[in-house]
């Protein structure tokens, strides 16, 4: 199979025009003969599932959640970035187009990343008129906010919580739907499989989690817009329920899986404290902006500072190394994610990481509240030093933060087309379950962005090309294939709680976790990938052989919920090492050692591998398929990033 | 820290349920209070007991999913989620009682598990303004004086956790449904539905079985957001506004 | 259902009934230790008798007064309906509450307050209203003209140690009642603006310290008076 992305012909900035004119229309009157299934309702579903079913569909809406309200798109702080130039200040969309291409170092498609950067003047619209409260200036217009990769302020943002009152804003849409009787919402029920007739997605199997119930839901197409598996790493800062096993199950049918290997590692998250450690939190990248990083300049001190011998303020300047500032003159502390992220991980292998797992730097604030006082400080990042001080029990007026990178996004997904089409006729993948925008690295404020261009002014257009040509009489929900599908998913559960081994899920969920975090983190190689990839083939036999999950199916069971998903994560674990080792390459958050430029920087090979790579899946346990989309730079020149 | 837990264990939603005292040591102070439970649920899986249920998610005090009654308090001692509740808030040796949310209008599905979908129902009666996608006009047609903004950004944080309807003597869903009452009514966005908007969201808390508000301030001093309680005062006055008003007879 | 019946049935309606009442009654209780502080002139009664007549006799008050009790009535009612209702919104108490960390004790208990002080006014009422309206009364001659003497059986009453100790009991349950209904009559209202509202609170404390104080100074002055 070729991969066809559906691109437009034409120049950039008229390809989404143009294709929109292109795509065939369902008329009106036949809409309400379609059904839709939309898997997932943080913003891309939500926006989707609402903007279907607006336009006459029949929509059925699944979360896991409680409650749609509760996605992990929640979590999101900073803000969402449009090409509005509200600022004056030389913004277009040919600028937000270009830094995100630069951004994701050169490994998304063109025409979707331009398409981005052309709706997300829309967004912000449709935003406000459903009554987001953004932040606003005195004289009442939206305010913005500058991010890292940009030298514009096109940032929106509404306090430290922007994804949740975008969230809350699709959340308002989708529930305005479901009294409207347009959209059947079915919360706490958990996409299992998808179930294919004839070569097409036409339904998926569900379980329902309070009472187990495995059910089957026929439609003409279905939309998988199930986020991203940061999750593979045990800690990130996704939230505990995020998975992958709507997308693996997808792919398991014959979605092609693309670049799993480019997962975003962000630099300022609270380090882990012990093994209990659930998960990570984030802190806003802007504590960057008046924070200086260290660690002690020798080992010596560094391993006195983590036996508590010494305190952290007596530790005199010429003894402090802010490696930042001292490797990039120009950038200093404001480096890329990546860039931050890897040089921290640098300074604790050498062994002068802080804190009593060695495995963390300061985020010193002491300079700026000199300069500023503290009065201006507690203005800037009041919340989010409450925050630290929370769940650390430490003060950042008084002693530094301490900070070390976290597993925060996947830039990889189901392999889409244009139209946000998986390979799979009538299947789509929309927000991070896609890889479609951000190729290798995505930047600040672009996840809400995409996600909302998704739902709310891309796939309303192009379903529409794939219904019309399909017959407007009802999936028949009897077919032999919905039967199918669901006895494999109560197989799948029957066999997992007759495992009845000794050890529990989380147990392997921690060792994946640290498989993966060790050599498909924050940088690889190909040795370890290798060695990688044994420890997982043999930790997949372990779980099928010794995992313990215990109750019964029909019940409220979060053991037997949790242990779907660890098993989809082992698989797709040793996908991302394939890929990681398939790219002899280094590019925005995949950083193989092997590849880098004599100051450690990323070194693309753009000759060899300007291409997204996605898998397909042949069978239980055989090595899948690599298929490769070119991708093809019309519009923009390939540079080596620099930050010196 | 050793801890002694009494948790309310029930098996389903007909079930009658009681409380199950579990000791727990190697209790970390920098442990959140969840992960002190995901000890004891491993403990419990490997000696073969059905581990607490309990609703958790995000981990970082947004989502609104996690909801646990600790000590007589919702979300615990201090005025933040349970996630965010960390062990050294608590002493060596001490006993903490684990409840779930109780009310009506939340059933029980499991343990500490509770059914909160009446929130959701209250906001589809009303909690949003009736526009589709597309159409819309440019975002700065609409100047909103800061203050407005901020004070709808204020209410517009509620998480639905429900802490207001646990801490409330009544079970009252006033802070949560007010909440979304005055940010929709302060915003030039929310205008024209505002009168029905009050009035069917009003009808949909009270259909779900939540008490009346005394203004104790219960919910207030227990909102790990803060919202205040001057929403509710704002939501009485559009719903009786609208109550005399509205074209709805 | 027509709207005004769908309104005042709903959980908000009710809540306007309450306040709207209770504001009533507040008003009633200036205008009655208005009067009843007549009690405390050393004229030996003849203001507060003068003042008793007035108010027997004219027809506005009467009709008032029958409103006063219509309003103590549906107060009492409401507060029934209510009570019951927010008792059944949570069917399963906790077996651990902190409550007192985050709300008033008076203010979770306005319905224990109201039964005593409602125990009070009947006490009240069958000790003064029903025996002036029904009683055998003295009387008492000013400038030729013969006037129920109410003077004196307050008097009498005010001169019994335990009657005067309840009287000062149930007045201090009365503060308290008014401690947290004062405000929240106006917060149900919804009455409430960053300006005003912390005047209103204390308003309401005050007036939940003074007119309580008052009414129960009479009885304790009255009996020292009688000793």
């Amino acid at each position: 199979m070729i991969l066809d992305s559906k691109t437009p012909e034409g120049p950039l900035a008229e390809k989404w025009t143009k294709h929109k004119f292109n795509v065939k229309l369902v008329n009106p009157a036949n809409k309400r003969k379609y059904d839709v299934i939309v898997v997932g309702t943080g913003l891309a579903g939500a926006s989707a599932a609402a903007s279907l079913a607006e336009l006459g569909y029949n929509v059925k809406a699944f979360t896991f959640h409680d409650s749609p309200r509760r996605a992990h798109s929640i979590a999101a702080q900073g803000g969402i970035n449009a090409a509005k130039n509200y600022q004056n200040d030389g913004d277009s969309v040919f600028r937000l187009f270009y830094d995100t291409i630069k951004g994701g170092d050169y490994r998304a498609r063109e025409s979707n990343v331009y398409r981005l950067a052309e709706v997300s003047v829309k967004i912000i619209d449709q935003c406000v008129a459903q009554g987001v409260p953004f932040a606003r200036e005195y004289g009442g217009l939206l305010a913005n906010r500058s991010f890292g990769g940009a030298q514009v302020s096109r940032t929106f943002y509404a306090r430290g919580q922007t994804g949740q009152q975008l969230l809350l804003g699709a959340y308002s849409a989708l529930s305005r739907q479901v009294a409207n009787g347009k959209v059947k919402l079915y919360p706490r029920t958990e996409m299992m499989d998808v179930v294919m007739i004839d070569g097409q997605a036409r339904g998926i199997v569900t379980r329902n989690l309070i009472t187990g119930a495995v059910e089957t839901h026929a439609a003409h197409a279905v939309l998988l817009c199930t986020g991203g598996y940061g999750n593979v790493f045990f800690l990130s800062t996704n939230a505990m329920g995020c998975n992958v096993t709507a997308a693996w199950r997808a792919h398991k049918r014959g979605a092609y899986f693309a670049n799993p290997c480019f997962t975003q590692i962000h630099p300022t998250c609270i380090p882990v404290s012990g093994d209990h450690q659930s998960k990570l939190t984030l802190m806003s990248e802007s504590l960057r902006n008046d924070g200086r990083v260290w660690v002690p300049a020798t080992t010596d001190t560094a391993e006195k500072l983590r036996k508590g011998q010494i305190k952290v303020n007596d530790i005199k300047e010429e003894d402090r190394d802010y490696f930042l500032e001292r490797k990039y003159p120009s950038f200093g502390n404001l480096v890329p994610r990546d860039v931050a992220s890897r040089n921290a991980k640098e300074v604790c292998d050498a062994g002068r990481g802080v804190n009593e797992t060695g495995e963390a730097v300061f985020l010193d604030f002491r300079d700026a509240i000199n300069r500023d006082g503290k009065a201006l400080i507690e203005s800037k990042y009041g919340n989010l030093f409450d925050m630290y001080m929370q769940i650390t029990g430490e003060n950042p007026y008084e002693v530094p933060m301490m900070i070390y990178p976290a597993v925060h996004y996947t830039m990889g997904g189901l392999w889409v087309d244009y139209n946000l089409m998986t390979t799979i006729p009538g299947l789509y993948a929309l927000g991070e379950a896609n890889f479609s925008d951000h190729g290798a690295n995505r930047l600040g404020a672009s996840a809400l962005m995409q996600g909302l261009a998704d739902g709310y002014f891309v796939i309303p257009y192009t379903i529409g090309d794939y219904l019309a040509q399909t017959p407007p009489k009802p999936v028949d929900p009897n077919h032999p294939e919905f039967t199918k599908a669901a006895k494999e998913v109560k197989d799948r559960i029957s066999q997992l709680l007759n495992i009845k081994g000794k050890k529990t899920i989380d147990h392997f969920h921690k060792k994946l976790g640290k498989i993966m975090w060790n050599q498909c983190g924050m940088s690889r190689t190909a040795e370890g990938l290798r060695k990688a990839k044994a420890e997982i083939k043999q930790l997949k036999k372990d779980f099928w052989s010794d995992v313990k999950v215990l109750g019964a199916n029909e019940e409220l069971n979060m053991s037997l919920e949790k242990a779907h998903r660890v098993a989809d994560f082992i698989e797709l674990g040793e996908l991302m090492i394939d890929d990681a080792l398939d790219r002899d390459e280094s590019c925005g958050g995949h950083f193989r050692e092997e590849y880098q430029t004599p100051e450690g920087e990323a070194l693309r090979d753009d000759e060899n591998f300007a291409y997204a790579a996605a898998w397909k899946y042949v069978g239980e346990n055989q090595e899948e398929e690599l298929y490769k989309e070119p991708l093809v730079f019309e519009n923009v020149k390939l540079t080596q990033r620099s930050y010196k | 820290m050793k801890l002694t837990l009494k948790i309310w264990r029930q098996k389903n939603a007909s079930d009658k349920g009681g409380f199950t005292t579990y000791p727990v040591d190697n209790v970390s102070k920098d442990m959140s209070f969840l992960e002190m439970l995901d000890v004891l649920n491993e403990d419990l899986t490997e000696k073969g007991d059905d581990p607490v249920h309990f609703d958790h998610d995000c981990r970082e005090g947004i989502c609104g999913t996690c909801a646990l009654h600790i000590n007589g308090k919702p979300h615990g001692p201090l005025q933040t989620t349970t996630c965010q509740l960390h062990m050294r808030s608590f002493n060596d040796g001490e006993t903490i009682t684990i409840e779930p949310w109780r009310a009506k209008a939340f059933p029980i599905l499991k343990d500490l598990v509770v059914d909160r979908s009446a929130f959701d129902r209250i906001i589809q009666a009303g909690g949003y303004v009736s526009v589709g996608t597309g159409g819309i006009p440019d975002a700065n047609e609409i100047p909103i004086p800061k203050t407005i903004a901020d004070l709808a950004m204020d209410a517009a944080q509620c998480i639905a956790c429900g802490a207001c309807v646990a801490a409330c003597k009544n079970a009252s869903a006033m802070l949560f449904t007010s909440a979304k009452v005055s940010q929709l009514a302060l915003l030039p966005q929310g205008q024209v539905e505002r009168k029905t908007r009050a009035e069917k969201m009003v009808a949909q808390m009270d259909a779900e079985g939540f008490g009346a508000c005394t203004n104790t301030g219960a919910c207030e001093a227990e909102c790990p957001k803060g919202i205040s309680i001057s929403n509710i005062a704002r939501m009485n006055r559009e719903y009786y506004s609208a109550a005399l008003s509205s074209q709805n007879v | 259902m027509s709207w005004v019946s769908k309104t005042l049935s709903s959980t908000l309606g009710r809540k306007l009934i309450m306040a709207l009442t209770g504001l009533f009654l507040i008003l009633f209780l200036v205008v009655h230790l208005i009067g009843n502080l007549q009690l405390l002139l050393p004229d030996n009664g003849e203001s507060f008798n003068l003042y008793a007549e007035s108010m027997a006799s004219n027809p506005l008050i009467r009709v008032v007064s029958i409103g006063n009790f219509a309003f103590i009535l549906l107060h009492v009612i409401y507060s029934i309906l209510l009570s019951r209702y927010n008792k059944s919104s949570r069917p399963i108490e906790y077996a651990v509450s902190k409550a007192s960390t985050n709300s008033s004790w008076s203010s979770r208990n306005m319905g224990i307050l109201g039964t005593i002080i409602l125990i009070f006014l009947l006490v009240h009422l069958k000790g003064f209203y029903y025996e002036i309206k029904f009683g055998e009364m003295p009387v008492v001659d000013y400038a030729g003209v013969t006037y129920k003497n109410v003077f004196a059986i307050v008097a009498a009453a005010y001169s019994n140690l335990l009657y005067v100790a309840f009287y000062v009991v149930a007045m201090g349950f009365l503060g308290f009642h008014l401690s947290h209904g004062f405000a929240s009559a106006f917060q149900t209202l919804g009455l409430n603006h960053v300006k005003y509202s912390p005047l209103i609170s204390r308003v309401g404390f005050g007036f939940s310290i003074i007119v309580p104080a008052l009414f129960a100074l009479i009885p304790i002055v009255m009996y020292i008076q009688s000793l």
